[in-house]
């Protein structure tokens, strides 16, 4: 199989539909052919559906989420051709445009997040599949006068197997086209998959292993610019006062322009820019935080959760009083950049059609709406050319748009195309942050050990407030977003009494999801303290949860096979110990048994075994690439990462003080799927909230210290107890 | 200043300090090599002059005049750098793959001084390079892979 890049304005130009091509799209729960979608496209990206035969036999699959590593392009792909019949090797693969065809089947809205894009688009991609598959047979059916039961697809063509005929797709798709649409086709049956379930291999593997995969900054036009900002040092900062004419003087520099985020410096290069933005004068007038101390607001959180919060759970009575063993442990998590290793950038051109912008995102239908109100366009003058992404974790998923925003007024009025070129240093400064918070628990044990009451009481920032997406996340009895408290709320131990609030964090820092939300700040604080609640009942960790998990057999499956790849229970070498989490997260349920040591005095994760359920595992090699993912950034926060601010200023600002796990610091990663038949379920996030808690509690099994502040580097470990 | 870019003589005009990086880039069009922190802390950006595995981020054009200058667009065209690819290919590496290219040019740096690498000598050789996906285990098996064909 092949890819397309649809980074290149010629190349999606000369990618219109061809004649006699037969187009299918799918929009759950009808079924339309593309000329009902094509209104909603121009000429110059018409590729509106799903699946594209084309007279030439060429097969090109559109899938309209975004490709960020997390291998959607071929997870996708595996659904379609599984139903249409076609051989691997055959495919095309290339980015939708943004149109509202391409929607997530469950929101009015194009974009790739949430751990959604197979478990969303599962049922309607293998429908698309199916109905270019009917409707190629019901052509050979017209084409040879023989009845539809006598015909069916293989490799590619279709056969009649009576006589022995067969013609290839592409003969079929002009007059398949014409044909109306089954209204419900007949899916295979499991057992008749030929790529569901299957190692399947990436489709841009080839690609990305020869420097050929197009990124948002390998984006070339006719007499493009480059472009850098020059922001405020604080959040909400603006221009005071600007003295350009050293900037000027650079050479390479054509423009200087006052955007609203700061200063654009616009230049025949990345490098020129870049020095006309040192070459820069400015004055600043500081944002409302520029008394902010990201300390003190962690001093300000713990002291607010002392009392409960907005009440966002509530399970039998938790006011009861009992007379059991009582525990109570306060966690806290640090803001967290994304750091995806491309840093941003957007590519704008404004042309007579309106605007193209070119871009790695995450949320085009987001992206357009700000790109047109920042253009003075309507949003169907404005064209979204999706990229390979390099890395999202959430950060080009912003319903602020401020990397697109931002570009499309650097080019606005300009007169040639622009892209803006995000430095590092810029990047993680740049906000959009994943909240701090704090986490208080307490528990109080009944006569057997288990929690008879349990009280959670968050303080987090809310995500969405202020944005569009406000009106769909915030609970408007509550003001509270379910994104916040997700993984406490829904904490799955068989607790009789559980009361779990959240104060709404204000603070002057723009924040963002990031990999597995809420999750990962709240799967710390509960499998840590289910883990602390195990050790004062005095029973092993995994045999306190197992007995807390009864009326949740995914949560009991993917727990034991973990304890059983790990052999949990299994003496370790000395100065080695091991802990266990278990946290759901996008409707998959994730296991990880961490072994950890101390390596000068600093902890060090050797080996992770993972157990993961995600309904069917549509590919296991993916799925395997995703937990081992996940489990490295989960493990870079866990161990190192964390943004902090001081006079409204952010303290970190490259990789050498905001450090990512490098290969020495990788555990090895073993990966379990528990085999089910299930609807697939997210794959992306649910391997991040496991790790800090797993390591954390082995962490207190080695040294008898429980870390309960993010990152560990705050912990010192040193041994109190043998292992 | 001429630069001799994966075997070709190119004629570059710029100022002495702009990095190669940025040559390579905006100015010759070899968008392969990527920019990733532009302080040669994550290697994204890793070329090799005369062989041997460089930061081109930090690392001025005008100091590699008559240097031999190869690039990830040029690196499959040498034995061990295809074999390399196909073993980045055979095992799935990639995930986003924005650090791939520089992740392949330090591999091929490091199988050049030594053929057979144990997996501390691709620790040390690799260190430098970040890849935010987590691929660095299916790196460690493409590399051994590489080395068995």
């Amino acid at each position: 199989m092949t890819t397309v890049q649809s980074n290149r304005r010629d190349f999606i130009k000369s990618s219109g539909v061809a004649a006699g091509s037969l187009l299918v799209g799918i929009s759950l729960p009808t079924v339309s052919r593309l000329a009902d979608a094509a209104a909603l496209a121009t000429p110059s990206t018409a590729v509106t559906a799903f699946v594209k035969v084309a007279a030439d036999n060429q097969i090109t699959l559109i899938i309209p989420k975004s490709e960020m590593g997390q291998g959607v392009f071929t997870g996708l792909a595996q659904v379609v051709a599984d139903e249409l019949e076609v051989d691997w090797n055959t495919l095309t693969v290339e980015s939708a445009p943004v149109a509202e065809v391409y929607n997530a089947p469950f929101a009015p809205m194009q974009y790739t997040g949430g751990s959604s894009s197979i478990a969303g688009s599962f049922a309607a991609m293998r429908k698309a599949g199916a109905t270019a598959r009917l409707l190629l047979i019901q052509a050979a059916a017209d084409t040879w006068a023989v009845p539809v039961s006598e015909l069916h697809a293989e490799h590619g063509n279709v056969v009649h197997a009576p006589s022995g005929r067969r013609l290839p797709f592409g003969a079929l798709a002009a007059r398949a086209a014409t044909l109306p649409v089954p209204k419900d086709p007949v899916l295979k049956e499991p057992s008749q998959w030929r790529y569901i379930g299957k190692p399947m291999p990436r489709v841009d593997s080839r690609l990305k292993s020869t420097g050929k995969a197009g990124f948002g900054l390998d984006v070339r036009l006719p007499n493009l610019h480059y472009a850098v900002i020059a922001r405020a040092p604080t959040f909400g900062g603006r221009v005071a006062s600007l003295d350009s004419s050293a900037a000027k003087a650079v050479p390479g520099v054509v423009r200087i322009k006052e955007v609203p985020s700061g200063v654009a410096v616009i230049a025949k290069n990345t490098w020129a820019a870049m020095q006309g933005r040192k070459a820069l004068t400015v004055q600043w007038q500081d944002g409302p935080g520029t008394t902010f101390s990201s300390n003190q607001l962690a001093k300000d959180y713990a002291e607010k959760s002392k009392q409960p919060g907005v009440v966002v759970y509530t399970q039998g009575d938790p006011s009861i009083t009992a007379t059991g063993q009582h525990l109570e442990a306060d966690y806290a998590t640090p803001y967290l950049a994304h750091a995806p290793m491309e840093p941003l950038n957007c590519a704008v051109e404004f042309n007579a059609a309106g605007c193209d912008v070119y871009t790695g995102t995450q949320f085009q239908t987001g992206d357009r709406a700000a790109a047109a109100m920042v253009a003075g366009l309507s949003p169907d003058q404005v064209r979204i050319h999706t990229t390979y992404l390099g890395g999202g974790f959430g950060r080009r998923a912003n319903p602020a748009s401020d990397f697109v925003r931002e570009a499309v007024a650097v080019a606005k009025d300009f007169g040639a195309p622009v892209m803006t070129v995000w430095s590092r240093e810029d990047d993680i400064h740049g906000g959009y942050y994943r909240p701090q918070a704090h986490n208080r628990l307490t528990a109080t044990l009944a006569a057997d050990g288990k929690p008879l009451i349990w009280t959670h009481t968050q303080a987090v920032q809310s995500l969405t407030k202020g944005t569009a997406l406000e009106k769909l996340s915030v609970d408007p009895k509550t003001g509270i977003e379910r994104i916040q408290h997700e993984g406490a709320s829904t904490v799955p131990y068989q607790i009789p009494n559980v009361q779990v609030s959240v104060h709404d964090g204000k603070a002057p820092v723009p924040v963002l999801w990031w990999r597995s939300v809420g999750h990962s700040n709240t799967a710390f604080a509960v499998e840590s303290f289910i883990d602390e609640c195990a050790y004062a009942a005095g029973v092993d960790s995994v045999m306190y949860r197992t007995a807390l998990l009864a009326e949740h057999p995914r949560h009991l499956a993917t727990l034991k096979l973990a304890a059983d790849k790990a052999q949990w229970g299994r003496k370790l070498p000395a100065g080695r110990a091991r802990g266990v989490a278990i946290h759901e997260s996008f409707n998959s349920v994730v296991a990880q048994i961490a072994e950890v040591s101390l390596v000068d005095g600093k902890p060090h994760v050797h080996r992770v075994v993972a157990a993961v359920h995600c309904g069917t595992a549509v590919n296991p090699s993916l799925i395997e690439s995703q937990i081992e993912s996940a489990i490295c950034f989960g493990l870079s926060a866990a161990l190192f990462g964390e943004i902090t601010l001081e006079q409204g200023r952010v303290q970190q600002s490259n990789f050498n003080d905001y450090s990512p796990v490098r290969i020495t610091d990788m555990p090895t990663v073993e990966v379990h799927i528990v085999p089910s038949t299930d609807y697939p379920t997210g794959i992306g996030e649910p391997g991040t909230p496991p790790i800090a808690p797993a390591v954390a509690n082995a962490l207190f099994s080695l040294t008898g210290i429980r870390a309960r502040r993010l990152p560990l580097s705050h912990t010192s470990f040193t041994p109190t107890k043998p292992a | 200043m001429r630069l001799t870019i994966n075997g070709q003589n190119h004629n570059i005009e710029a100022p002495a300090d702009m990095p190669l990086l940025w040559v390579l880039r905006d100015l010759v069009g070899l968008t392969g090599t990527k920019f990733g922190c532009g302080a040669a802390l994550c290697g994204a950006c890793t070329v090799h002059i005369d062989g041997v595995a460089t930061r081109s981020c930090v690392l001025p054009a005008s100091a590699v005049v008559g240097k031999n200058i190869t690039t990830i667009e040029a690196i499959g065209g040498t034995p061990l750098g295809k074999k390399l690819q196909d073993a980045w290919v055979a095992e799935d590496v990639p995930q986003c793959g924005y650090c791939q290219s520089g992740q392949i040019m330090s591999a091929a740096a490091l199988l050049k001084g030594t053929p057979k690498p144990s997996d501390s000598d691709i620790d040390s050789a690799m260190n430098g390079n970040i890849c935010r996906c987590g691929t660095y285990s299916r790196i460690r098996k493409a590399i051994h892979r590489a080395t068995e064909a």
